[in-house]
């Protein structure tokens, strides 16, 4: 399949949400609401929840599938108080000692005059900072769209799964293309170039698995999934040396040959 | 020189102004803002800004000339070059461009100086490097330096100019926001300052990375600072902005810098801060 064709399947809203996977891997699931500074950001769920027999705390950007609730979720594009929730929830995991999921579907940030009055940039920057040290395991799954630092701020894992048709870019492209040719057209060749599926995230070492979408949804989907989160989770829960795993993990991307 | 005057900016990327050859003489510069005719010699005296108060944008490393002791500053990782990660297209040929108009291999330049007197690992961005976009060696770059920095229990200044992460780098340079994020947080664990000061302008993956990411976030009068791109805000809003926003003074009002410093009283304010955490023995005495 071409690259564009993946963007466009990424955003299909007939795909699963984070809360249907939120609804199939994990028990018990309790939402948690607010940044406690200044709202709640509808674009992002959050709370604990057992997976298996282990406590959890699960983050998702929800994007819904009806045009009612995609208005009413912002079509999955957080504002600041949604990093900051989700920033307050994994603060609140490691204090517990909960290991943390993050389920990643945005094409991007909000843009919004209100976003930026209440520092979008900062939220963004703030969590990537405490995600870098946050002393417990995070894996996150990108389930479809992986746009730019909105998706980035809940990213900074120990292990990032995509489904296969998921994409992860730094622009869209659409916004690539009229920046670099002026002409949005072009969005197909800019997907080309832009080296934004799952294979190529998985060639650069970005991504760590590419979860196969055949039975995407179905019973059997989920079981699987479940079963390897379980078990990954657990292999991360050993590891002493997490957050420096962590650190070399992100260090090594674009590394040159430089002894200090 | 008669029709310096008329002169007027018609978009973003002419706010600059318009420098004039004149004839005979010296090189003059007609201020975007309130249209006055200056003097090089006269506004390079006012560290390249105009008596109205606007701040013309200027280059890394003679900022670095401006900020720093002089002949403190001792470059390192100079040697990094920007790559082409994807070989994406027309991107070869821009870099090249780029290193001609900058003189720089990459859009940051970085090493160790004294500010009035205080030692300090620095960093400066070029808007001449593409619009100090962030691409990997950036990226490495800035990291490389934190963890220098770390290393060597010293405070880090750094001058911001950025449109955003480099697209033609792809994830890569997306990912950079995480290593430069994750190396500002070891070092800020070490319990070192950070100072950052914005300059025009800042947005994008810099503003949402290391830029905000000061223990101290000094901003220069009128620069431009934000996350999402003025026009892309217009389409989703479909509102014309409110006046003044995405400035230095827009995100001091709504508490996301501790302070708009003019470029003159920079250098001062900086060593000040920096003497105040220890920067100089028997300071403030
Ligand atoms: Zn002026």
């Amino acid at each position: 399949m071409q690259a564009y064709e993946r963007v466009k399947t990424a955003r299909l809203s007939s795909r699963p949400t984070a809360l249907d996977y939120i609804h199939s891997l994990f028990s018990g699931f309790i939402e948690f609401h607010g940044d406690r500074r200044h709202g709640d950001d509808k674009a992002i769920v959050g709370g604990i929840a057992w997976l298996s027999s282990i406590p959890v705390t699960v983050i998702g950007i929800e994007k819904g599938h009806t045009a009612s609730e995609r208005m009413e979720r912002s079509f999955g594009a957080p504002e600041p108080e949604g990093y900051r929730k989700a920033l307050r929830l994994m603060k609140q995991a490691e204090k517990f000692s909960r290991p943390v999921i993050t389920i990643v579907d945005t094409s991007g940030a909000y843009c919004g005059v209100g976003a930026e009055k209440r520092g979008q940039g900062e939220a963004i920057a703030r969590n990537l900072m405490e995600m870098s040290t946050l002393d417990v395991p995070i894996i996150t799954i990108l389930i479809g769209e992986g746009g730019s630092g909105g998706a980035l701020a809940l990213a900074l894992s120990d292990r990032l799964w995509m489904l296969e048709n998921a994409v992860y870019s730094v622009i869209s492209p659409e916004g690539c293309a009229s920046i670099l040719w002026r002409d949005g057209s072009k969005a197909a060749e800019a997907a080309e170039a832009l080296c934004l599926t799952a294979s190529d995230a998985y060639s650069a070492g970005v991504a760590d698995r590419i979860i196969s979408e055949e039975n995407l949804g179905s019973k059997e989907f989920y079981a699987a999934l479940k079963a390897d989160l379980r078990d990954e989770i657990e292999v991360l829960i050993g590891k002493e040396d997490l957050t420096e795993l962590r650190y070399q993990r992100f260090r090594s991307f674009g590394r040159r040959e430089n002894d200090l | 020189m008669l029709l310096s005057f008329e002169y007027k900016a018609k978009n973003e990327l002419e706010k600059d102004g318009r420098s004039t050859a004149p004839l005979y003489g010296e090189k003059e510069i007609v201020c975007p803002n309130c249209h006055r005719t200056l003097k090089e010699s006269e506004a390079e005296s006012r560290l390249m800004t105009c008596i109205c108060g606007h701040h013309f944008r200027i280059g890394a490393r003679k900022r670095l000339g401006y900020m720093t002791d002089e002949g403190s500053f001792s470059e390192l990782f100079g040697d990094i070059e920007a790559s082409d990660p994807l070989s994406f297209p027309g991107y070869g040929e821009k870099l090249s461009k780029a290193r001609d108009a900058s003189g720089e291999r990459e859009s940051v330049i970085m090493g160790t100086a004294m500010i009035g007197g205080c030692p300090a690992a620095v960093f400066s961005m070029e808007s001449l490097f593409m619009m100090g976009s962030m691409g990997t060696g950036t990226g490495e770059k800035i990291t490389l330096l934190f963890e220098y920095a770390r290393a060597h229990s010293l405070p880090v200044v750094g001058w911001t100019v950025s449109g955003g992460a480099r697209m033609q780098e792809g994830l890569l340079s997306l990912m950079q926001m995480a290593k430069t994020s994750a190396a500002v947080k070891r070092h800020s664990d070490r319990g070192l300052l950070y100072i950052t000061v914005l300059t025009d302008p800042t947005t994008g993956g810099v503003t949402a990375s290391f830029a905000m990411e000061g223990d101290i976030i000094l901003a220069e009068p009128g620069a431009t600072v934000g996350f999402a791109g003025k026009r892309v805000i217009e389409e989703t809003v479909r509102q014309k902005l409110p006046r003044g926003f995405q400035t230095s003074e827009f995100i001091l009002e709504h508490g996301f810098a501790d302070m708009v410093v003019s470029r003159i009283a920079e250098k001062e304010t900086i060593s000040s801060i920096l003497a105040l955490h220890g920067g100089k023995r028997n300071a403030g005495i």
